[in-house]
């Protein structure tokens, strides 16, 4: 089990599909690895990874804002680590998280202070 | 006032976030019955200090001493992974003689991190003098450290293109001969680690994660091989691991015992690498100048830390800065794992079966 780190893949999809794609990735055996949320034009935009035998796959949709994400701790429990960092620090919702702090994830000096000032951050 | 009726009703104890047995903080709800712990739940987050937002104003080549600085153990597996994240981005090659150095440091990080981590354990079951000798033992790791770097804790030797300082034959004739010795005082401690009754008593069947659990809550590094599960990152093509013919360790139990014999087989592993190392070492160049338009686009970049995983997320925007850089420690995947081993332990256990995920909450806390 072999494979090259620098084979890098990418795969955009829309927020109504994530759920279904990553319920595809559990079937497959895939292994949820991290979520990574970003600051771009006209929203956020979220990097899902998934692993299969050293292989890594990252799907991404781009939350709008006022928009509604669905929480994938249903399929990867271990999930909820990162939903609930990306909502204190990007202001993103997940609806239907298996384990939600309600903002007191982290202890934070000012409510989500990475959102970029376009969607209304400080 | 309780009575003989309210045994058995549940109670919840605070542990944490300031412990004798944490160095870091970070805190459990523990659902206790009796003296078996039902659930517990994690909180973090007290000393998040938001480093990957420093990327959008640090210029992407001195963005590595920031990265350094998430934690003081495994500082130089973060330089190392930001600065391939940035190879990565812009096609940067490294010359051979550095990919091999990096290996060597890599590896001696991972032993002075399992020995502190081993040190650590004996102390939390109260093997005092175990404690002190694995530390001993360590400090000659961080000396080869300070010799071959400048730096025992923050070594600043990794950069884009290449590594800032070359180890001459002298110096390698050196780590040779104490890794050499260091193996052999390594064997001492195996023979207690993994034999002696108290530590046995501590550690064996004491918070079960089986492989089933650990493929379900994403476990990573020596917690996920300690459960069966064949998966380390230095099988992905980074460094020399594939001209060094390393094979990753796993163990069965998935118990407290078996996360310490990874562990320790690893340490036996990664001494044999540095040593190979100082034999194999190529003639030539240790950096490459890095030319080209500034870095855009993305790279996904992981590698195997001393804790497990860990993810470097570079994003460019044609300019000295970087649009995200992200990190993912071990420790934030390991934490579910935790949770899952916590159910149902004896509560005078806790302790131990926390450490045995060897916790970073500063790198959980970047």
């Amino acid at each position: 089990m072999r494979c090259n780190y620098r084979v890098q893949n990418f795969e955009e999809i829309e927020t109504g599909d994530l759920i279904g794609r990553v319920r595809e990735f559990k079937t497959e055996g895939y292994r949820m690895c991290q979520i990574c949320a970003s600051n771009v034009e006209g929203g956020t935009e979220v990097l899902y990874s998934f692993d299969k035998d050293l292989e890594l796959f990252n799907i991404r949709v781009t939350v709008r804002p006022g928009e509604k994400l669905e929480s994938i701790t249903g399929a990867y429990w271990p999930a909820f680590i990162y939903e609930n960092e990306t909502h204190d620090l990007f202001g993103i919702e997940f609806t239907d998280s298996r384990l939600d702090y309600g903002g007191k994830f982290f202890r934070l000096s000012k409510p989500t202070p990475w959102l970029s000032k376009d969607e209304g951050g400080e | 006032m309780r009575g003989v009726n309210d045994l058995g009703k549940r109670t919840v104890i605070p542990f944490g976030p300031q412990h004798p047995i944490l160095p870091e903080p970070v805190h459990l709800d523990l659902v206790i019955e009796d003296e078996k712990v039902i659930e517990a739940i994690p909180s973090i987050g007290f000393i998040h200090r938001g480093l990957e937002k420093l990327a959008e104003v640090r210029e992407y080549p001195e963005m590595v001493y920031v990265i350094e600085r998430i934690c003081g153990i495994c500082s130089f597996g973060h330089g190392l992974g930001y600065v391939t994240a940035v190879e990565g981005l812009m096609g940067v090659e490294v010359p051979e003689r550095a990919d091999y150095l990096r290996t060597m440091w890599h590896e001696m990080s991972r032993i002075h991190s399992h020995m502190l981590w081993l040190g650590l354990t004996a102390d939390s079951f109260g093997f005092e003098s175990l404690f002190m000798h694995t530390w001993k033992v360590r400090e000659r790791i961080m000396n080869m450290f300070d010799l071959t770097t400048g730096g025992r804790v923050i070594h600043s030797v990794c950069k884009v293109g290449g590594v800032r300082k070359d180890v001459g034959g002298e110096m390698l004739e050196r780590i040779a001969s104490e890794v050499r010795d260091i193996r052999k005082e390594t064997k001492e401690l195996t023979k207690v680690f993994l034999n002696d009754t108290s530590v046995k008593n501590r550690l064996c069947g004491v918070g079960i994660l089986s492989e089933d659990d650990a493929r379900d809550l994403c476990a990573v590094g020596p917690v996920a091989r300690a459960s069966g599960i064949n998966q380390d990152l230095r099988l992905n093509g980074m460094c020399k691991y594939g001209e060094l013919g390393f094979e990753p360790v796993t163990g069965k139990s998935g118990d407290c015992y078996a996360r310490c014999k990874v562990r320790i087989l690893e340490l036996g592993q990664s001494l044999d690498m540095v040593e190979k190392i100082t034999s194999v070492l190529p003639d030539g160049p240790v950096e490459v100048p890095v030319k080209g338009p500034l870095p855009t686009g993305e790279f996904m970049m992981r590698l195997e830390q001393p804790r497990g995983e860990a993810f470097y997320y570079v994003k460019g925007n044609g300019t000295k800065h970087l649009e995200r850089m992200r990190v993912r420690t071990p420790t934030n995947m390991n934490l579910p794992s935790m949770v899952r081993m916590l159910q149902g332990c004896d509560l005078a256990d806790v302790p131990v079966i926390i450490l045995t995920i060897d916790p970073c909450i500063s790198c959980t806390e970047r």
